[in-house]
């Protein structure tokens, strides 16, 4: 059975999948995670409409739409993911991008979740990568990323203001950036795009890179509020974030999974407001998930996990109920006395950690040293032109004065001396912009550690909410046998035992969908890790030796041009050694 | 005729670095050193006692050679006589003296002081004038006791009458105004040549106090090079010790040559230091001991004005006396007499710090001219090793980070 919208899916090839497809096909597989059984309905029915303004339904959509282009994405890029075999269809601007659509429980979507790529066993991978067509790079895996580039920059900050919703009379301002990129990448659908964007867009962008990517070193983005910026000028925090905005796109853009997603692309293409679900819809959800928390404890709606919501981490406003459920297990896993059903084991994982946090401490403290060494140098060019400057005044003075001969002798040894010092004084600064460049290589891969931070933590909380759906489940099997014993011993049934009874194994069939989705999930998570963790080793292994040998060849070169110049000077002066011990 | 002992005895440490110019030992000679600084003493009262050594053939000097242990104020008490007994002369300068108890027992300060202490002396022995000093020669040679008696009547004011109390404390009065106002009295010589020269010396020393101050700054930088390059190096080994294998090898030399240069870092400040901050501040030094030499020329000036107005003053009082046949008229004329010879005593004595001053101001402007060169030789040459050195221990790691990429 299909739903109403399927023929909507640019993905036509959906049908046959379906039938292949048995698992978690349950009658009510998929619950819009705000609809109650009773809501399924009208909301289907909704569906048709693309302009529908609950944006929470575009929010669970994208959700996995995005997960799956994750999967879908790393494929074609991770080189240990098989590349689907697919023919490409490029679309530009994608209409599935901003009418979100709920899933069905024939979705397919909700089967690609399923069924990724990442697992040896799928049959659908085909029909994976068919899916994601739409939203992958457009060659097969074969072509290389690097004749394919993606240039942005950051530019041209706006004042604007904004119209509707004020209180305040005349409206907030904010700053907009002038976004512009080159691509040649096929989905792009274009070779140069420019929008305005604000920096709230920047933080959608990252909150939403965030939720879909789990597992994924995400590049930082740049910090929302500024210590100073009460002291800064305007003009010089507009400036210092512009250039921290531009920095960040082209980490992003330089990331081998993140430079494919359709977040990024949007971003950067999508003219006019910005079609990525904001933060502050998350927000409106928190209010949502406070009104279904106590429908959901007098049992009134669904207080299962439906298996699509194990795609994202509990959050506290929107999934009240699992929230504190995972809360729960996450005490039994610390302080109960028996270990948890399944434990994070991978040996190799926990060292890798360990050595990640030991690099992180020696990152902070390398990051910091350098820092001093840079104002050290910086001090050093700074007093010793000054000096310089000193001697060449003393020697236009003794010149001006001069009354005997030997003072217009000492005038030129004093400038022969202050025009060095001069020099040496531009010689060290010049390295010093070098130097910083180069050490910009480890204040960068320090940054990137609050990356890898987030994405082992995605890992945990996708593990703790496998743990708590396997203890969800042990519970309630148990109080359907309890239920079957009872009514076993009653002849005849009471009709509300045998519909709760009913509801029960209702309740463990989509709960195990749920934990066969989080269990998925969390593999996906690990393998993300785990590609992540050695690229991140490889690059990082790269940077620091380019770093080194930056840093170590600018110092050769400019104290060599230094020694030189004060050679010259030791040898116009040796007379006088050479005079006081005639 | 005793030979000029010139720049290279600044840094006389060993007292046979100079040897006289004739090779017969019959030539008179006059040598100083000033060395082997120990503690004497404890607590508040504890203070740094030096060897004096002086080498020398001439009859007024105690045998070949002569050790006398003296400490500072010693040093300002020789000073201080010279200054007085010797105007017209450019003293040579003493080191400051120290107001912070912690620097004053450093060995850093200590050793820069005895250098200083040494050149002084030495200039004091070379300077043909200063050297026939018998003030010199008790420094030089009397017992410690005998020295510091000496030293505790430094002000002599028990020696003199009170008439030349009144012209001391005036002298010492305006000395201080000229020092404080940075100029001459109203009274001036209309000398323009000496008026350029004045001017001179005020701008020079305060273009030479801002290059040293550089200079000490400069120092200082090194220092803080030398110690962020250290702890620099250290974090880079901790962090080559995270990543292992060839990369973590090369960071470990990194740290190693960054440990290296910290040291030459150091070193090259305390060269420094010694070699070209020093001399710049002796430098300074010096002007402002020409310019209390100046004050002594306007005290002296003023003087044989003001004895020239008595002298005037009495000439027509006498004259009255004369016209009216008083008795006091042979008291007059006597006394007329007396101020006559005071009157050319003090032109004397100013004639003499004016043709004196002459003579030092070349001495002095060649003098520095050669200190001045020596100390910049010894900057860039210490400059040019530095960089040498910094250059060929970053060309060593080189091949080791060729090797990683590969």
């Amino acid at each position: 059975m299909m739903g109403p919208e399927t023929n909507k899916y640019p993905r036509g090839k959906r049908d046959d999948e379906e039938e292949e497809e048995e698992e978690g096909r349950g009658s009510e597989g998929i619950h819009h995670p705000l609809s109650t059984a009773e809501q399924m309905q009208t909301l289907t029915l909704d569906e048709g409409n693309p302009l529908n303004g609950d944006v929470s339904t575009s929010k669970s959509y994208s959700n996995y739409r995005s997960a799956m282009t994750t999967l879908s994405s790393s494929a074609t890029e991770h080189p240990l993911i098989p590349p689907p075999s697919i023919a490409t269809t490029p679309t530009v601007s994608d209409p599935l991008l901003f009418p979100p659509h709920t899933p069905s429980p024939d979705s397919p979507s909700y089967a690609d979740v399923i069924y990724s790529p990442f697992h040896d066993s799928v049959p659908e991978s085909n029909g994976n990568g068919e899916i994601s067509n739409e939203v992958t790079i457009s060659s097969p895996g074969s072509q290389s990323s690097s004749s394919e580039y993606l240039k942005i920059s950051v530019s041209n900050p706006q004042k604007e203001v904004e119209s509707s919703n004020s209180i305040v009379p005349g409206g907030n301002t904010y700053i907009t950036y002038l976004i512009t990129t080159s691509t040649n990448a096929l989905d792009y659908g274009g070779s140069d795009f420019s929008v305005r964007r604000r920096f709230k867009d920047v933080v959608t962008l990252s909150d939403r890179l965030s939720e879909v990517y789990r597992g994924v070193f995400i590049p930082p983005r740049p910090d929302k509020s500024v210590v100073e910026s009460q002291v800064m000028q305007k003009q010089e925090f507009v400036e210092q974030r512009r250039v921290e905005l531009e920095k960040y796109l082209r980490r992003l853009a330089r990331h081998p999974v993140i430079k494919k997603s359709d977040e990024l692309r949007v971003f950067l293409t999508v003219q006019g407001r910005m079609p990525l679900p904001t933060s502050i819809d998350v927000a409106s959800r928190m209010l949502d998930g406070a009104v279904r928390l106590p429908k959901q404890l007098l049992g009134e709606s669904r207080s299962v996990v439906e298996p699509h919501e194990v795609l994202h981490p509990a959050k506290v406003g929107r999934d009240m109920l699992r929230f504190f459920k995972e809360l729960k297990q996450s005490v039994v896993n610390d302080w109960g006395n028996s270990r948890p059903p399944v434990e994070e084991d991978d040996k190799e994982f926990l060292k890798k950690k360990e050595k990640l946090w030991e690099l992180e401490q020696h990152l902070t403290n390398a990051s910091k040293q350098a820092e001093s060494l840079v104002k050290a140098q910086q001090d050093m060019g700074e007093t010793m032109g000054e000096l310089g400057l000193a001697f060449i005044k003393l020697t236009k003075f003794e010149n001006e004065q001069a009354v005997l001969n030997t003072q217009r002798v000492r005038a030129a040894d004093m400038k022969t001396v202050a025009m060095a010092a001069v020099k040496a004084s531009r010689l060290y600064r010049e390295l010093n912009a070098q130097t910083v460049k180069h050490f910009d290589t480890l204040h960068e891969h320090m940054g990137l550690m609050l990356a890898v931070h987030n994405a082992f933590s995605d890992r945990s909380s996708a593990l703790l909410t496998v743990q708590t759906l396997i203890s969800e489940l042990s519970s309630l099997h148990s109080r359907a046998e309890k239920l079957e014993t009872a009514s076993s011993k009653i002849f005849g049934g009471d009709k509300t035992r045998i519909r709760k009874l009913e509801d029960l194994k209702d309740a463990i069939r989509v709960t195990e969908d749920a934990k066969s989705c989080a269990i998925r999930e969390y593999e996906r998570i690990k393998e993300n890790n785990r590609i992540e963790t050695q690229r991140l080793d490889g690059e990082r292994h790269v940077d620091f030796v380019n770093m080194l040998k930056g840093f170590v060849t600018s110092q050769v070169a400019y104290s060599e041009r230094i020694a030189n110049e004060w050679a010259k000077v030791a040898e116009e002066t040796s007379k006088y050694t050479k005079e006081s011990s005639s | 005729m005793i030979t000029t002992v010139n720049a290279q005895q600044r840094s006389g440490s060993s007292p046979m670095a100079q040897s006289p110019r004739s090779p017969s030992s019959q030539a008179p000679y006059l040598t100083v050193s000033v060395s082997d600084p120990a503690k004497m003493g404890n607590g508040v009262q504890a203070y740094i006692s030096y060897k004096v050594i002086t080498k020398s053939n001439l009859p007024e000097y105690d045998g070949p050679e002569k050790i006398v242990i003296r400490r500072y104020s010693d040093f300002v008490w020789l000073r201080d006589r010279l200054f007085e007994k010797y105007k017209g002369v450019f003293i040579p300068p003493l080191p400051e003296k120290s107001t912070v108890e912690k620097f004053r027992f450093s060995a850093e300060f200590i050793e820069m002081r005895r250098q200083a202490l040494d050149v002084f002396v030495n200039r004091i022995a070379s300077h043909h004038e200063l050297r026939q000093s018998d003030d010199l020669r008790t420094f030089l040679q009397v017992d410690e006791q005998t020295m510091e008696r000496a030293r505790s009547m430094e002000i002599g004011i028990f020696k003199k009458k009170p008439a030349d109390l009144m012209q001391i404390f005036k002298d010492v009065q305006s000395k201080v105004s000229d020092v404080v106002l940075g100029k001459e009295k109203p009274v001036d010589e209309s000398n323009p040549e000496y008026e350029k020269l004045k001017n001179y010396i005020f701008q020079l020393e305060d273009h030479l106090a801002e290059a040293q101050k550089h200079a000490y700054r400069l120092v200082k930088r090194h220092r803080e090079l030398g110690l962020s390059l250290s702890e620099f190096g250290k974090a880079v080994k901790l962090l080559g010790d995270c990543e292992g294998n060839a990369l973590g090898k090369a960071f470990s030399e990194l740290g190693a040559k960054s440990e290296i240069l910290s040291i030459k870092l150091q070193r090259e400040a305390q060269h420094l230091l010694m070699n070209f901050e020093e001399p710049l501040k002796d430098y300074v030094r010096a002007v402002q001991s020409i310019k209390a030499t100046i004050a002594e020329r306007a005290n002296a000036f003023r003087h044989h004005c003001e004895l020239a107005e008595t002298i005037k003053f009495k000439e027509i009082d006498m004259n009255k006396l004369r016209l009216m046949r008083s008795e006091k008229l042979a008291e007059a004329e006597r006394e007329y007499e007396e101020l006559k010879a005071d009157g050319a005593e003090a032109t004397r004595k100013f004639e003499r710090i004016v043709k004196l001053m002459n003579e030092e101001i070349i001495r002095f402007q060649e003098q520095k001219t050669l200190d001045l060169g020596v100390a910049f030789h010894e900057f860039a040459k210490g400059q040019a090793e530095l960089a040498k050195g910094i250059s060929e221990a970053w060309q060593s790691l080189l091949p080791k980070l060729e090797s990683c990429s590969s």
